[in-house]
């Protein structure tokens, strides 16, 4: 056999080697896929627990959800400026507070400074702005007159 | 469906992670469970509310009643109102709680245990009506900043403990005496130690009062830790604020308590009407002290469905903050005509009243039952909202409930 032959008999010998071992990765693969979409294969046959549906477990970044335009952990509404707010405003008092008041631009401004007087609100530099816009778009005052009609009422039979 | 096993089985070995222990029995953990350390407080079991209660706030925890809840004739735990100014204090000792009484018009300030004022005191019961100054606030247009009560910040529960009178003489206080302030175990908001989330008080003259009490049971029992146990400020007729919780100091002031929520606007109103939205300075604004005429329609719930021809009894309580009620009307005609009420007496000074009536109705239709008492100085309750103030305060106007006759 002349060197040629030789090179090309081992070459052959080393394709087919990676070859087989290509095969077993790809059986492996295959194998751990499997039982990844299939778990219960690894599960000690016995008594069946009675089959339940699991639920996830909210990830990361569902922290800052918005359903029907609310930002869900807060309840504030979905909106230019809403975690500026949500990081400024929702530290010492609940978001609550924002979402049942009602106010001009004004006076808005007005509670931000008594919250910086007498709460310890730090300085909002350029974020007040942003802010102040937010909550007068969002939360503005509203017109109820000296008395409202009765809303939301539920019907019910009183016997 | 297996995919979202395997994606549980990973999620749940994180979830373990973060809690910081194993979850025995994770894998087992049925659909819609939360694990314990995920959820949020449930204010209703942690305050033990009723679950018809409405949480106007979660940091800090306001809580109102509706109407309906309020009818019982002594309110229970369960539909009494929550109002705090700061965070309710943690690990409270009432084996070592003192309450300390300082101030310019001591000659030398005295510290009690809570031992102290049990055994060292005789002991008085009252039932006492407690109304924030806010209640009814939502209605006010412009509307005014704040916790937006409707009509459930109210409650008339039985107090005991001993008069703050008979605490005073003992440590003996000054002719200059003008005012009391308390100081308490809440925190503020802010986790500042150095600030005080509220610290109001009244002028002696209510200090000496009979009904004025330092309280350690509400209707018979240690006092609901989120309405100030160990020991509570109470003052019936004022607003609710004034009845401090968690105690620990009382300053017995040669000045009008200067501490916070006295100063500024703070349940004050202007001392002077004005008109609605205008702008009043500090000095113009004048401390709130007995609340005015009100009442309540406890029974029915408002949108009862009626027969036809079929009479109709309604209840609910009245109260007038120093005052008594004279007098209790209902309209089904929006105030055209009023018929008169049954109205009891007091259980004793300072509490509300109770009232019934058997309303009918001319025809079919949708009516409106409105409420009014009168208090013994001839003044009643207005059916409109009442003066507009800055802060939304003593909205007293006429309660009302929607019936349908069908």
């Amino acid at each position: 056999m002349d060197e040629h032959t030789k090179f090309k008999q081992r070459a052959k010998a080393i394709y087919q080697m990676l070859l087989g071992i290509f095969g077993l990765f790809a059986v492996a693969a295959f194998t751990i896929l499997f039982l990844m979409l299939n778990p219960d294969l690894l599960k000690k046959s016995g008594p069946q627990v009675e089959e339940m549906e699991y639920t996830t477990v909210p990830k990361e970044d569902d922290f800052d959800k918005i359903e029907n335009g609310i930002h869900v952990r807060t309840g504030l509404v979905d909106a230019e400026g809403l975690m500026t707010v949500v990081n400024n405003c929702t530290n010492c008092h609940s978001a609550k507070l924002v979402t049942q008041n009602r106010m001009n631009e004004e006076r808005w401004i007005t509670t931000i400074r008594w919250m910086q007087e007498t709460q310890n609100l730090w300085d909002l530099g350029p974020n007040e702005k942003i802010i102040v816009n937010y909550l007068v778009s969002n939360y503005p005052p509203e017109k109820k007159g000296r008395r409202e009609n009765l809303k939301d009422i539920e019907w019910y039979d009183l016997n | 469906m297996k995919r979202r096993n395997f994606v549980t089985r990973t999620a749940l070995g994180s979830l373990s992670m973060l809690i910081g222990t194993d979850i025995v029995f994770g894998n087992t953990m049925p659909k819609d469970y939360n694990p314990l350390a995920l959820q949020d407080p449930d204010p209703f079991k942690m305050f033990n509310k009723d679950r018809g209660m409405e949480v106007l706030n979660d940091k800090p925890w306001n809580i109102e009643a509706k109407a309906h809840l309020l009818d019982d004739k002594i309110t229970p735990n369960t539909s009494m109102f929550l109002r705090n100014n700061g965070l309710i204090p943690e690990n409270i000792d009432a084996s070592t709680w003192t309450l300390t009484i300082d101030g310019e018009s001591v000659s030398k300030s005295k510290t009690y245990s809570l031992a102290d004022l049990k055994t060292k005191f005789p002991q008085y019961t009252y039932q006492l009506t407690l109304e924030c100054g806010g209640n009814g606030r939502s209605e006010f247009d412009p509307p005014a900043k704040g916790n937006q009560w409707t009509v459930g910040a109210v409650s008339c529960a039985n107090w005991t403990g001993i008069r703050l009178r008979d605490l005073l003489d003992d440590v003996g206080i000054n002719n200059d005496a003008v005012y009391i302030g308390y100081h308490a175990a809440d925190v503020h908001l802010s986790r500042d130690p150095k600030k005080e989330p509220i610290s109001r008080g009244a002028p002696m003259p209510k200090v000496m009062q009979d009904e004025t009490l330092i309280a350690f049971k509400m209707n018979g029992e240690d006092i609901p830790l989120a309405h100030g146990y160990p020991l509570r400020l109470v003052a019936g007729g004022w607003p609710a604020s004034v009845s401090g919780k968690w105690i620990n100091r009382i300053s017995v002031r040669n000045i009008i308590h200067d501490g916070t929520k006295m100063t500024g606007t703070a349940y004050r109103v202007p001392c002077n009407p004005v008109a609605p939205g205008e702008k009043v300075k500090d000095e113009d604004m004048c401390i709130i002290e007995s609340m005015p005429v009100k009442s309540l329609i406890t029974y029915p719930k408002t949108g009862a469905t009626i027969k036809d021809g079929k009479v109709l009894n309604i209840r609910g309580h009245a109260w007038a903050g120093e005052l008594e009620i004279l007098k209790m009307e209902y309209s089904i005609d929006f105030g055209a005509t009023w018929k008169t009420c049954n109205l009891e007496k007091p259980a004793n000074r300072l509490a509300w009243q109770h009232f019934t009536a058997e309303v009918s109705f001319p025809k079919k239709g949708y009516y409106e039952v409105w409420a009014k008492a009168t208090d013994s100085m001839g003044i009643s309750q207005p059916m409109l909202l009442p003066g507009w103030n800055p802060k939304g305060y003593l909205n007293n106007a006429c309660h009302r409930i929607a019936i349908k006759v069908v």
